[in-house]
């Protein structure tokens, strides 16, 4: 964990309540796709935990979903704005699982961590195939984003307006793609049913409402196949067994 | 400019007043990542239990207008595991004196808690929080009446030999009443206040934000009650006060001492900034030196 001044160097809407917003500053303690990292927000009293989208050496992307005053607050925010954030949050993803062909499944606001995760694995090699689920067409986002890591994507809709109509357990039965290890993050139903419906390993990103979101107020406790786990430090990123339905 | 901002705890002298409040900082581990911990005065543990508890159901936490609600529930791994584990990494991390903070729900979880920890060399001071209900007592908190916080005081410090500091509920009518009879049952300090019960509804969905509806409510909007409280009592009772609550800053280390505190303790504002108590440490001798304070045990009790 560390604590660095960014200066926001652009803030956009991607969709009608979705943003991407790109900072300037250290990344140097970000060392794993799926990690997060928390915003203080002026006139409110905790922090805003948001997953990492992507980053590069100085720079950081966010893509967040406007869902109350802390994002509204973010989504408001100037370019040039100085923001004072906690970086370096939570476990993140485990790139170095042994698979030929790693499956990527996202829900809504759960798309963004697989980004950058879907960069890492292309680097190393791997084949990586990328379901994205989301409720209607106006609220895709980044699906242009992953075709250009050239990635094979698929994109599911539940009213059917674009892609597969249907949830991403759909999307993948529909399209048929094989992997023998698949990364998770989105709304809990889809990750319980998606964990309940495929047959290999994998992991999943949780979400769970913070207090500190480093590990000392117990506010986003889970009970895991081994006993109690906070979300902000051995999480966020938990094995698909480990989760107890 | 060489400011003296040592403090004495009933024996116990601390290099300096500021303790993060239990529940605040676990058990130092993901601390000592931050910063040194050897700079803090003293650290209150997570609250601890005979059992291992894994507490309330989420979300467990609500943001608040200058403060938050939390509703954990006392998680904690259990009183002996915390002597097997949790206390020996600590000493590995922090090398003075620590406050053990005991809870329990029946009298006899308290004693038996407060009899086991007392044991520990590294333990300092043990602080007893009250603010739980008693499963014998149709669940009324013990810290809510005068003769409950007594009786909890008498029983724990017949099975203790250690400084006996009882934390008290703020969710009453009269502290000062509370903190008497604890001070006439044996305290040898008090630290106060505890969280104050508080509530937020999500108006969208028409329910609490918080799984188990209501919670502790802390942070800077309730230093102006921990403030008034630690000022009542200590203008009552003759027993050292750790003032808690809302404390954010050096100069709010400041006034909780003149209100009577004897040390501080810092909780809810470690959550939104990690390096809260080191900075308030920091920024104490540019405050005193500002205020004409050389000793900082001087100004303990000086508003009258």
């Amino acid at each position: 964990m560390q604590r660095v001044i960014f200066e926001i160097i652009s803030n956009r809407a991607l969709t009608e309540q979705v943003y991407e917003m790109c900072l300037a500053g250290d990344t140097s303690a970000i060392t794993r796709p799926g990690q997060f990292v928390e915003l203080s927000i002026e006139g409110l009293f905790l922090r805003r935990p948001i997953s990492v989208c992507n980053f590069d050496e100085g720079r950081l992307t966010l893509v967040y979903k406007v869902v109350g005053k802390g994002t509204a607050d973010m989504a408001a925010m100037q370019v040039g704005r100085k923001v004072d954030v906690l970086t370096g949050l939570g476990n993140g993803f485990n790139v170095e699982v042994e698979c030929e062909r790693a499956l990527l499944v996202g829900g809504g606001v759960g798309v963004p961590p697989l980004y950058r995760l879907a960069r890492e694995l292309v680097a190393r090699g791997h084949k990586v195939s990328v379901v994205l689920g989301f409720n209607t067409a106006s609220e895709i986002f980044y699906e242009q984003e992953f075709r250009s890591l050239g990635v094979d994507v698929v994109v599911a809709t539940a009213d059917g307006s674009q892609g597969v109509k249907g949830f991403v357990t759909d999307a993948i039965r529909e399209s048929g793609v094989e992997a023998d290890y698949f990364y998770s993050c989105g709304p809990l139903p889809m990750l319980k049913a998606l964990s309940q419906s495929v047959n290999i390993d994998g992991e999943l990103s949780l979400e769970e409402r913070m207090g500190c979101g480093f590990g000392i107020c117990m506010g986003c406790s889970i009970q895991t196949d081994s006993g109690a786990k906070r979300v902000c430090k051995e999480g966020p990123v938990f094995k698909k067994e480990e989760i107890l339905w | 400019m060489v400011k003296d901002l040592s403090t004495t705890l009933c024996g116990v002298e601390l290099d300096n007043p500021i303790i993060p409040a239990s529940g605040t900082f676990g058990f130092g581990e993901e601390m000592s990542a931050v910063y040194d911990l050897d700079i803090l005065g003293s650290i209150s543990f997570k609250g601890t239990t005979r059992e291992a508890r894994f507490g309330n159901p989420t979300p467990r936490i609500a943001e608040c207008s200058s403060g938050m609600i939390n509703s954990v529930g006392l998680q904690n791994p259990g009183i002996d595991t915390v002597i097997s584990r949790e206390l020996p990494a600590l000493r590995e991390r922090f090398h003075k004196p620590i406050i053990a903070n005991i809870s329990g729900f029946s009298l006899d979880e308290y004693c038996e808690c407060c009899a086991k920890i007392d044991k520990e060399e590294q333990v300092g001071i043990i602080e007893v929080n009250v603010s739980c209900p008693n499963v014998h007592n149709g669940g009324m908190a013990f810290g809510t009446s005068a003769e409950s916080a007594a009786e909890v005081t008498r029983a724990v410090k017949a099975v203790t030999t250690k400084p006996v500091f009882i934390k008290l509920s703020p969710n009453v009518t009269d502290i000062v009443a509370i903190a008497r009879a604890c001070e006439e049952a044996g305290a040898d300090g008090l630290t106060l206040i505890n969280t104050m019960l508080g509530m937020r509804i999500d108006i969208a969905r028409r329910r609490p934000v918080i799984a188990n509806k209501m919670g502790g409510f802390s942070g800077r909007a309730i230093f102006p009650v921990a403030v008034r409280m630690v000022y009542q009592v200590a203008q009552a009772c003759h027993i050292p006060i750790i003032g808690c609550g809302g404390v954010a800053t050096a100069e709010d280390a400041v006034e909780m001492m003149m209100a009577g505190a004897s040390a501080v303790q810092v909780g809810a504002e470690n959550l939104r900034n990690p390096y809260a108590c080191k900075e308030i440490i920091e920024a104490l001798p540019q405050v005193m030196e500002r205020l004409g304070i050389e000793r900082l045990s001087d100004i303990i009790g000086c508003v009258k």
